[in-house]
C-alpha cells in the first residue's frame, strides 16, 4: 500500500495539520518508507490470536460516585490563549 | 392500519431507528470527580481531566456503570459482562481531548426489547440494538459574542447512555411512542431524568423511505432532536423530503441533517460532513470493564417495578381497565399516588376519581403529582366517606372541591359544612311527601304514564335535602309514595 | 573527591551526618548547571531559586530527623512531567507557554520524599525520538566524546536531557520516561543505569502522554543502587491512573545484594542481529560470562517475534499518539495561531506548534487508524503485540531474567542516521519488545566501545519482578566495574 499526495493531504486534514505542497511530497516519501517498513507484519500468521490493546493485564477499577473535583474555573482557564469572562473563546463557528 | 405516505408514484413506507442519548443521573462525571449537575457558573463543574489537560487520565465512576446496567435490565436486554471503551476521534471546540470516550466494538448492553402502545391500543415490540456508555461534550455558544464562539465545559465528561433501536419504527406516532416509552422506563429506574428541555435526553433520528416490500434504502440521520413532538415532525418532514427526492429521479445521500422546528423542515449539516472518519480504537488509558454476574443479579433484584409490569398488576389487583392502568402508570409518582389511594379500597372508584376529578383539578390549578391539589391520604379518606355512606357521590364532588380549595381533610369538611348523608327514612319520607304535595300536576302526569318524571321527583327531593339524601333510600321512598 | 562524585547513597550519608548540607549540595549543582548547560542544553528550564528553597526545606527536614533517602538530593525532572507552577513544555513549541496548575504523581512523590528539582530536562519533542534532536528547544550534546574526536554526539533519546545532565554531573540523578526505550537507550549512550519498570508500576498521572499503553516513568542514575533508591520513591499505586497496578512496592534496594546464584538467565538468539556493533556483541558475551561466574545458569532461549517488535511499535505508538496529541488545539492551553475560522486556527496552530517528527508520527498514526486501514495495520499490530507478549511469558516459564544488549550501537554523531526515519527507528530494536510486553527492563553500563564510548547491557524481568532485574543488574555492575567518566562534566 502506497500513499499518494491526495491521501497525504486527506490525512493531514483529518489530523488538523496544515501542510504546503513541499511538505506533502516530503511527508509522502517518509510515510511510504515507514509503511514499507511495517509491511513485514504481513508475513506473521495471526490466525486465532486475540489483539492486545492495553499495556496492563488487569480489569478496570471503578471509583465511587463522589464529588471530588471541579470548582476551579480560574485554574481551568489560566492557560487559555483566549477567553471571554469564564468561557474559552474561539473563532466564531457558523452552524 | 399501517402508516403510509402517498407520493406521486404510490405509497411509501417510512423506516425509522432512534439513537437516544440519555444523561445518567449521578453525583459526579463518568471519568472525573467533577459535578454532573446541570447548570452552574461557566466552567465551574470542570476538572483538569474534563478539560483534557496534558497527563490527565480517566477513572470510571461505578455508579454510572450501575445505571447503565439498570437501564439495560429495564430494557430486558442482555448485559455484557465484558465491555470496553474506545476513542472516537474528531476535532471540535467543545470536545477537549479531541476524542470522545465511548464504547464502539463492545457495548455494556446488548440486544433488548420494549413494547410501545399506539393511540388505537395496538401494542408493538421495538428491538433495542445496544446501549453503550459514553461521555458528553461541552457546550459551544455562538450568540454570546460578535466575533467569537464561547465554550463552557460543564457538561464535558458527564455520563451518557446511548440507546440504539433497531429500524423497527414505521411512523411518526411510533417514533413518539417509543421515545416516550424509553423516557418512562429511565424515569422509573431513576437512571435519567428524561428532561428533554435541559438536554438530558435527546435523539438522533435515522429516517429512510421505501416502497412496501423493498429492502431498506439510504437513510439520513437527523441530529439532536430535543422533544417528542419534534421527533414526530422531523420523521414526517424528512420522509416527505426523501420521497420527493426519489420521485424526482434523484438519489438520497447518506448524511447528517438538522431539524429546524421553526420551518418544520430538515436541512443538511455540511459542517459536520467534513471527514467522518472517527478512527475508533481501544482507549489505552482504560482497561476492559468486567462485571460480576452476582453484582448484575443484585442490581436486578433491586430494580423497581417497571411500567409494563405495574400496569398488568394494577389491572389484576385493582380490577381496572387496561387503558386506565396505562394512564395511571405513565409516571411513577402517579402510580404511587394511585396505589396509596386504592390500597384496601375500591380500586375502580379510586381510578375514576384520580383520572377524573383529581387530574382535572391538577390541570386547573397548575399543580403536579409531586405537589398535588389533594393529598393521597385525603383522597383515601374521601373514598372511605363514600364507602361507609357518610356522603354520597354527589356531595363527594363538593367535598373534593372544598379539599382543593382549602387543603382541609374531607371528614373535617363534611362535619364543618354538615354534609353528612341523610339515611333517616323518616326525614326522607317527609321530604318526599312535601315534594309530591307541591307538584300534584306532575304526579298526575306520572300516573298517566309519563314515567320519566320519576327522575324529576328524585332531583327535587335531593335539592330539598341539599343533596345530602342517600340516593338509594330517596329512590325507594319516591317509588313507594308514588304508589 | 569532588562533591560531584557522590552517588545518591553516598550523598545521603553525608547529609545525614551533617558533613554536607542540602543547600551546599544544591548550590554546587546550581552552579554546575549554570556553567555547563549553555553548552549541553540538557535543561529546557533550570529552576535554581526553587531548588534552593527546596534544599533549605530539606535541611530543615534532616535536622528534624524526618529525612528520607532522597531528602536534599538534587535531580533533573524530564520536562514531560507536569510540575505545578513550573513551565512544562514536553520539548514542544505547542506547550511553550504552558504552566500546569497540577503536579504529576511521580514528581509529587519525589518532592514529598524531599528531592530537590534543579530544573526541567530536555527531551525529544513529546518523547518521540532516539537522539534528542527533535526537541523544539534544540538538541542535547552528549558529554561523552569518541577517543581523539571532538565531534558532537547525541545522548540518545527521548530522555536525552536527563541522561546528559546526570552523565555530565549537572544532576545527581534524573527522572525519565520510556515508551520504546527512552530511558534505557540514553542511559546506555551516556554510561548510566536506567530502568523502565513494569507497565503500571509508576503512575502516569500528570505525565504528558505519548503512547498510553507503553509510557512508563523510571529513574536514571550513576549506578544501579541509585536507581533502586529513586524507584522506591517513584513507584506505587495511584487511584488517578486506571492502569496503575494496585500492588505493594517492594524494597528495591534490598534486592541489590541478592546475587544471581541459582538464577536462570535467558539469552535470546534473535537479539544477535546482523549489523550490531561487534564491541556490543563481545560485551554481551562478557556479561554472560560474569553471570555464569557468579552462579547463574545460562539458558539459550528464543523470542521468535523479536524482529516484529519495531514494526508493531511504529504502528501502535503513533496511533495512540495521534489521538493523545489531538488535545493540542489552541483552545484551552498552549500555543494558538489565529486563523480565518476554527478549523483554520487548528491547522495553523498544529502546523506551527509541532515539529516534523511529531507531525510524521501523528500522520502515520492517523493513517493506520483511518477507515479501511485499521484492520490491516492497527489490529494486525495488536495481534502481533500479543505474540510478542507470549514470547516473553513463554520464556519466563524457563528463565528468571533475560540478558541482551541495550542498543545496537554506541552513541552516534549529531546529524548521523538522519537519512530516513526508519534508520533512526532501528535504534530501538532491542528495547521495544520489552515495552510492548510491559515487562521491566534495565540498562546497566558494562563497558566501553573501541572508540571509548559507553555501552550498556539490558536485563529484562518478569512483570512486577523488578527485584530480580535489580539483582542481576547489580551483579553485572559489580563484575563490570565500570568507572569511566565523560570528558565534559562538573568537577
Amino acid at each position: 500500500m502506497s500513499l499518494d499526495a491526495a491521501t497525504v493531504r486527506r490525512i493531514a486534514r483529518l489530523a488538523r495539520i496544515r501542510v504546503n505542497d513541499d511538505e506533502v511530497s516530503v511527508l509522502q516519501g517518509e510515510l511510504n518508507a515507514i509503511l514499507g517498513y511495517v509491511e513485514q507484519l504481513s508475513e506473521v500468521d495471526v490466525s486465532g490470536v486475540e489483539p492486545l490493546s492495553g499495556g496492563a493485564q488487569m480489569v478496570l477499577r471503578q471509583r465511587e460516585d463522589q464529588l471530588s473535583d471541579g470548582g476551579i474555573p480560574e485554574q481551568i482557564l489560566a492557560n487559555a490563549p483566549d477567553r471571554e469572562m469564564n468561557f474559552f473563546a474561539v473563532p466564531k463557528v457558523v452552524e | 392500519m399501517a402508516y403510509m405516505l402517498e407520493g406521486r408514484t404510490g405509497a411509501w413506507e417510512v423506516v425509522v431507528g432512534l439513537e437516544i442519548h440519555a444523561q445518567i443521573i449521578s453525583e459526579s462525571k463518568l471519568f472525573s470527580g467533577a459535578s454532573a449537575t446541570y447548570g452552574g457558573a461557566p466552567n465551574a463543574h470542570v476538572s483538569f481531566v474534563d478539560a483534557g489537560f496534558p497527563g490527565m487520565l480517566p477513572v470510571i465512576n461505578k455508579e454510572c456503570v450501575a445505571q447503565a446496567v439498570r437501564t439495560g435490565l429495564g430494557l430486558k436486554a442482555e448485559i455484557n459482562l465484558f465491555s470496553r471503551f474506545d476513542r472516537k476521534n474528531y476535532f471540535y471546540a467543545d470536545l477537549p481531548n479531541g476524542y470522545q470516550i465511548s464504547q464502539f466494538a463492545h457495548p455494556i448492553v446488548g440486544t433488548g426489547q420494549v413494547e410501545i402502545e399506539l393511540q388505537d391500543g395496538t401494542l408493538k415490540q421495538i428491538g433495542i440494538t445496544r446501549l453503550h456508555l459514553e461521555q458528553d461534550a461541552g457546550k459551544s455558544m455562538h450568540d454570546q459574542h460578535a466575533s467569537k464562539s464561547v465554550i463552557d465545559l460543564n457538561r464535558a465528561g458527564v455520563a451518557l447512555m446511548e440507546i440504539v433501536s433497531e429500524p423497527d419504527i414505521r411512523s411518526p406516532e411510533e417514533a413518539g411512542a417509543y421515545l416516550r416509552k424509553i423516557r418512562q422506563i429511565v424515569r422509573y429506574l431513576a437512571t435519567c431524568d428524561g428532561n428533554m428541555e435541559e438536554g438530558s435526553m435527546r435523539a438522533d433520528v435515522n429516517v429512510s423511505v421505501r416502497k412496501p416490500g423493498e429492502p431498506f434504502r439510504t437513510r439520513c440521520e437527523i441530529k439532536n432532536v430535543n422533544s417528542v413532538r419534534f421527533v414526530m415532525h422531523a420523521v414526517e418532514a424528512e420522509a416527505l423530503r426523501q420521497i420527493d427526492v426519489w420521485e424526482s429521479g434523484g438519489e438520497v445521500v447518506q448524511e447528517t441533517r438538522l431539524y429546524d422546528p421553526s420551518r418544520g423542515e430538515t436541512r443538511s449539516m455540511r459542517s459536520k460532513e467534513d471527514a467522518h472518519d472517527y478512527r475508533y480504537f481501544p482507549e489505552p488509558d482504560l482497561l476492559p470493564l468486567i462485571l460480576e454476574q452476582d453484582w448484575v443479579d443484585q442490581l436486578k433484584a433491586s430494580l423497581p417495578e417497571l411500567p409494563d409490569e405495574k400496569r398488568e398488576r394494577f389491572c389484576r389487583d385493582y380490577n381496572i381497565p387496561f387503558y386506565d392502568a396505562g394512564v395511571l402508570v405513565a409516571e411513577q409518582a402517579t402510580a404511587d399516588f394511585y396505589e396509596t389511594v386504592a390500597k384496601g379500597r375500591d380500586g375502580k372508584l379510586a381510578a375514576n376519581w384520580i383520572t377524573g376529578d383529581f387530574f382535572a383539578a391538577m390541570n386547573r390549578t397548575g399543580k403536579s403529582i409531586d405537589n398535588p391539589p389533594a393529598s393521597a391520604a385525603a383522597m383515601g379518606e374521601l373514598l372511605d366517606l363514600i364507602a361507609d355512606k357518610t356522603i354520597n357521590g354527589r356531595i363527594a364532588k363538593d367535598v373534593f372541591e372544598a379539599m382543593v380549595e382549602t387543603g382541609k381533610m374531607p371528614a373535617a369538611i363534611v362535619e364543618e359544612k354538615g354534609l353528612r348523608q341523610v339515611t333517616d327514612t323518616g326525614a326522607i319520607d317527609e321530604a318526599v311527601a312535601k315534594v309530591l304535595a307541591a307538584n300534584q300536576d306532575k304526579v298526575a302526569e306520572y300516573k298517566a304514564g309519563k314515567e320519566k318524571l320519576f327522575g324529576f321527583f328524585v332531583g327535587q327531593v335531593m335539592k330539598a335535602m341539599a343533596g345530602k339524601g342517600n340516593p338509594a333510600i330517596v329512590n325507594e321512598a319516591v317509588k313507594k309514595q308514588l304508589g | 573527591m569532588s562533591i560531584f562524585d557522590l552517588t545518591i547513597a553516598a550523598a545521603a550519608k553525608k547529609l545525614a551526618a551533617k558533613d554536607l548540607s542540602a543547600v551546599e549540595l544544591t548550590t554546587a549543582y546550581n552552579k554546575a548547571v549554570a556553567a555547563l548547560n549553555p553548552r549541553l542544553n540538557a535543561y529546557i528550564t533550570a529552576t535554581p531559586d526553587l531548588a534552593l528553597e527546596q534544599a533549605k526545606a530539606a535541611d530543615a527536614r534532616i535536622a528534624a530527623g524526618t529525612a528520607t533517602a532522597l531528602t536534599g538530593i538534587p535531580i533533573a525532572m524530564k520536562d514531560l512531567f507536569c510540575t505545578a507552577g513550573v513551565r512544562t513544555t514536553a520539548a514542544s513549541r505547542i506547550l511553550e507557554p504552558f504552566i500546569p496548575p497540577y503536579e504529576s504523581t511521580v514528581s509529587a512523590k519525589l518532592r514529598d520524599a524531599g528531592a530537590v528539582v534543579l530544573g526541567k530536562a530536555n527531551l525529544d519533542e513529546f518523547a518521540m525520538g532516539s537522539s534528542n534532536i527533535t526537541s523544539a528547544y534544540g538538541p542535547v550534546e552528549n558529554p561523552w566524546k569518541r577517543n581523539g574526536s571532538d565531534a558532537k554526539l547525541v545522548p540518545g533519546g527521548s530522555s536525552g536531557g536527563s541522561a546528559a545532565a546526570v552523565a555530565a554531573r549537572i544532576a545527581l540523578a534524573a527522572t525519565g520516561t520510556d515508551t520504546g526505550g527512552s530511558i534505557r537507550q540514553p542511559a546506555a549512550f551516556t554510561g548510566l543505569a536506567g530502568i523502565k519498570p513494569t507497565y503500571g508500576r509508576c503512575s502516569r498521572y500528570g505525565i504528558v502522554a505519548f503512547a498510553s499503553s507503553l509510557d512508563q516513568a523510571g529513574p536514571m542514575a550513576r549506578n544501579v543502587e541509585d536507581c533502586a533508591i529513586l524507584l522506591n520513591a517513584m513507584a506505587g499505586f495511584d487511584d488517578k491512573d486506571s492502569t496503575s497496578a494496585p500492588r505493594e512496592v517492594p524494597n528495591f534496594t534490598a534486592a541489590l545484594s541478592r546475587g544471581v546464584k541459582g538464577l536462570k538467565i535467558g539469552i535470546p538468539a534473535e537479539y544477535r542481529l546482523e549489523g550490531t556493533n561487534p564491541d556490543i556483541l563481545a560485551l554481551w558475551d562478557k556479561g554472560i560470562a560474569w553471570l555464569r561466574e557468579q552462579g547463574a545458569e545460562i539458558i539459550d532461549i528464543s523470542l521468535p517475534h523479536t524482529k516484529y517488535g519495531l514494526p508493531v511499535y511504529y504502528i501502535v505508538a503513533p496511533a495512540e499518539a495521534s489521538s493523545n496529541l489531538a488535545r493540542y488545539d489552541g483552545v484551552r492551553f498552549g500555543l494558538r495561531v489565529e486563523g480565518e475560522d476554527l478549523i483554520d486556527m487548528y491547522e495553523r496552530t498544529r502546523a506551527a506548534g509541532f515539529g516534523s517528527e511529531v507531525k510524521r508520527r501523528i500522520m502515520i498514526g492517523t493513517y493506520v487508524l483511518s477507515h479501511g486501514y485499521y484492520d490491516a495495520y492497527y489490529l494486525k499490530a495488536q495481534k502481533v503485540r500479543n505474540l510478542i507478549l507470549k514470547d516473553f511469558t513463554d520464556a519466563f516459564t524457563k528463565v528468571d531474567a533475560i540478558l541482551t544488549p541495550t542498543a545496537p550501537s554506541a552513541a552516534f554523531g549529531l546529524g548521523e542516521k538522519m537519512d530516513d526515519p526508519v534508520t533512526m527507528y532501528l535504534n530501538d530494536v532491542f528495547t521495544v519488545p520489552a515495552s510492548l510486553a510491559g515487562v521491566p527492563a534495565m540498562s546497566v553500563p558494562a563497558g566501553l566501545s573501541a572508540d571509548g564510548l559507553p555501552l550498556g547491557l539490558q536485563v529484562i524481568g518478569k512483570h512486577f519482578d523488578e527485584e530480580t532485574v535489580f539483582a542481576v543488574s547489580a551483579a553485572i555492575e559489580n563484575a563490570a566495574g565500570f568507572s569511566a567518566l565523560p570528558e565534559v562534566r562538573a568537577k
